[in-house]
């Protein structure tokens, strides 16, 4: 029998790429690296924060380790916990239906949509901030996942604090039509709103960020940090492949290759994140105030 | 007319009896006369109810159709003296997007436009209407400049989506869409968005956060092309039908679902069969709106563009 030492990993969507749970002939569990194989101590790999030490390849995090990666402990209100998706095109399509499908990401996740929102102090500096979360269909974003991330920009306006995205994403919503694209515009209004009240707003891309998300809040931070090896694109590699009649090489499109040619500020290793970020509350504060 | 597409059938055949009796001219007996008569009325009729109905596919149809008036068509219908501003000033000039000043009923507007392109010559050079990064960089330094001279901006949308090659990846497609989703939310002149044929997705928004977002009567607007969501649902591009049905492409669901604000009438059978009146209906649209936006203060204007993008979504709470 297989015990469950590591903290819960959904099974749902990320269960393709959440390694898998295993004992090792010491005793130890262990869990397989899904890019190089390299075996991996479940409390090792925990304390790692689910980076693989051989590849450094960025393991998905939930939206609450994100948060409890660089939030103050005790820190973090949430807003909007009460915000769900409620079908609104009907989306019924070939035995997908979508009303279903929510109600099934909702019981398999815990979660209500694929962002958590709200705020944060970062070494006693506050934020405000949106995490996405891969497990809820993929990231995608629909009205709910807009209108939570536009709420919590408008709570920085009004509170005069900064901002802060954490992104993943597979992209826009199908099931939520033109309703979804409408995000895009929404999410970059209210940034733009954000700078003209003169408020920082910092981008976090993580494996994966593509379509809509990316081409939109994504890439509109005063500063884009993203971690090593994430795939961040428009459109994808598959996409990208189909439309040239090429095979790309494995990890092209991915955050070295946006740093290298002009697109993001920084790749931050996923165990200096919450020090960039306190660092960069300071540098962007005008003596303690907004 | 041709009755070139698939659901169009019934009305082809219509037709063919119809010039098989109109052949005969002068030689038409008394009762052949009726029969031409009620078949010319039977088409009409036929067609009007077809067009009425049209299903998210049969109007993407419709929009995609290689006869439909392109942007350059209905500016130089609607529009005098345009001037074509070409670069974006760092890498080149994309010519998916035709944009500059011109004058719309006397008045100096800027036009920004998608442009797909006719022959294979042109399409070629218009790269089908994909446009690449330095096209949507172009059409912000271009609605920059209108607002810094204080003139109206009128964008009209026609692509399948921006253009997702490597090279585009490289040089920012997502970074250029986005700025421009930013840049137009705040944008202190009035901006009108006419969707003219296919609203691809991001690459549609880039050039559409607009004060007023019309869509001619047979355009589509979609988050992704049907083909696209497809393959993302069901790992298949073969049933992009299903999935336009679902999304809810079409202009006339778009109207009935309050996203978008107005749909411009085409001639009976699709813009296609009749470039002018097509122009002409725009032409009032535009006019009218453009009419209605000048008399807002500039922060009006911006609050309301601002609350119309908020109020879009759909969602509930967890009693």
């Amino acid at each position: 029998m297989v015990k469950e030492a590591i903290p819960p990993i959904s099974a749902q969507a990320s269960s393709a790429d959440q390694p898998k749970p295993g004992v090792h002939p010491s005793g130890n569990l262990a869990v397989k690296c899904i890019k190089c194989k390299e075996l991996l101590y479940g409390r090792d790999w925990e304390k790692n924060l689910k980076v693989c030490p051989r590849c450094n390849y960025h393991f998905k995090l939930t939206a609450q380790e994100r948060i409890d990666l660089l939030a103050d402990p005790g820190s973090f209100v949430e807003i909007d916990a009460d915000i769900i998706s409620v079908d609104p095109l009907h989306f019924v399509s070939r035995s997908e239906v979508y009303a279903d499908k929510l109600e099934e990401k909702r019981q398999d996740t815990g979660m209500n949509e694929a962002v958590v929102v709200g705020h944060i102090t970062i070494e006693g500096l506050p934020l405000a901030l949106a995490v996405m979360d891969f497990r809820f269909m993929g990231g995608s974003m629909g009205s709910v996942v807009g209108e939570k991330i536009t709420d919590v920009i408008e709570f920085g306006i009004e509170r005069r604090i900064p901002v802060l995205i954490s992104s993943v994403s597979g992209g826009a919503r199908m099931q939520e039509g033109l309703y979804s694209l409408m995000q895009m515009a929404k999410t970059s209004a209210a940034l733009a709103k954000l700078g003209e009240a003169k408020i920082p707003y910092f981008s976090l891309i993580t494996d994966p960020t593509t379509g809509g998300v990316t081409a939109s809040f994504a890439m509109l931070g005063d500063i884009t940090l993203a971690e090593p090896g994430a795939l961040v694109s428009f459109t994808g590699p598959r996409v990208i492949e189909q439309f040239m009649h090429i095979k790309l090489p494995e990890g092209v499109v991915n955050s070295e290759f946006a740093l290298q040619h002009g697109m993001i500020d920084a790749v931050v290793h996923r165990r200096e994140l919450r020090h960039t970020l306190a660092k960069l509350l300071h540098l962007y504060s005008h003596n303690g105030n907004m | 007319m041709v009755y070139d597409l698939e659901f169009e059938k019934p009305l082809a055949e219509l037709e063919k009896k119809i010039h098989a009796l109109q052949r005969k001219g002068e030689h038409l007996k008394p009762d052949e006369r009726i029969q031409l008569l009620r078949a010319e009325q039977d088409l009409q009729h036929r067609t009007e109810e077809i067009y009425k109905t049209l299903t998210a596919w049969q109007t993407l149809l419709v929009a995609r159709h290689k006869d439909r008036p392109y942007a350059a068509d209905y500016i130089r219908l609607i529009c005098d003296d345009f001037f074509e501003l070409h670069g974006d000033r760092s890498f080149g000039d994309d010519h998916a997007i035709m944009t500059g000043p011109a004058k719309l009923d006397g008045t100096t507007v800027f036009m920004v436009c998608h442009q797909k392109g006719r022959d294979m010559k042109e399409k070629q050079y218009h790269n089908y209407g994909l446009a690449h990064p330095e096209g949507y960089r172009k059409s912000a330094r271009v609605m920059q400049q209108a607002e810094k001279l204080g003139f109206p901006v009128i964008c009209l949308v026609d692509t399948s989506g921006a253009s997702p090659a490597l090279p585009d990846e490289e040089r920012g497609q997502a970074e250029a869409v986005a700025y421009n989703l930013y840049l137009m939310s705040r944008l202190r002149v009035p901006i009108i968005a006419a969707v003219i044929g296919e609203g691809g997705s991001g690459g549609a928004l880039a050039i559409s956060v607009a004060d007023r977002i019309l869509m001619l009567e047979h355009s589509i607007y979609t988050v992704a092309s049907p083909e696209a969501a497809s393959s993302i649902l069901w790992r298949d591009r073969a049933f992009g039908a299903q999935a336009a049905e679902a999304m809810r492409i079409s202009a006339r669901e778009l109207k009935a679902l309050d996203l978008v604000d107005e749909l411009v009438p085409e001639p009976l059978g699709g813009a296609h069969r009749d470039h002018q009146l097509t122009a002409a209906n725009l032409k009032a649209a535009l006019l009218k709106h453009l009419a209605e936006l000048k008399q807002l203060p500039v922060d009006e204007l911006l609050e309301q563009l601002y609350q119309k993008f908020r109020a879009i979504g759909k969602f509930g709470r967890v009693s």
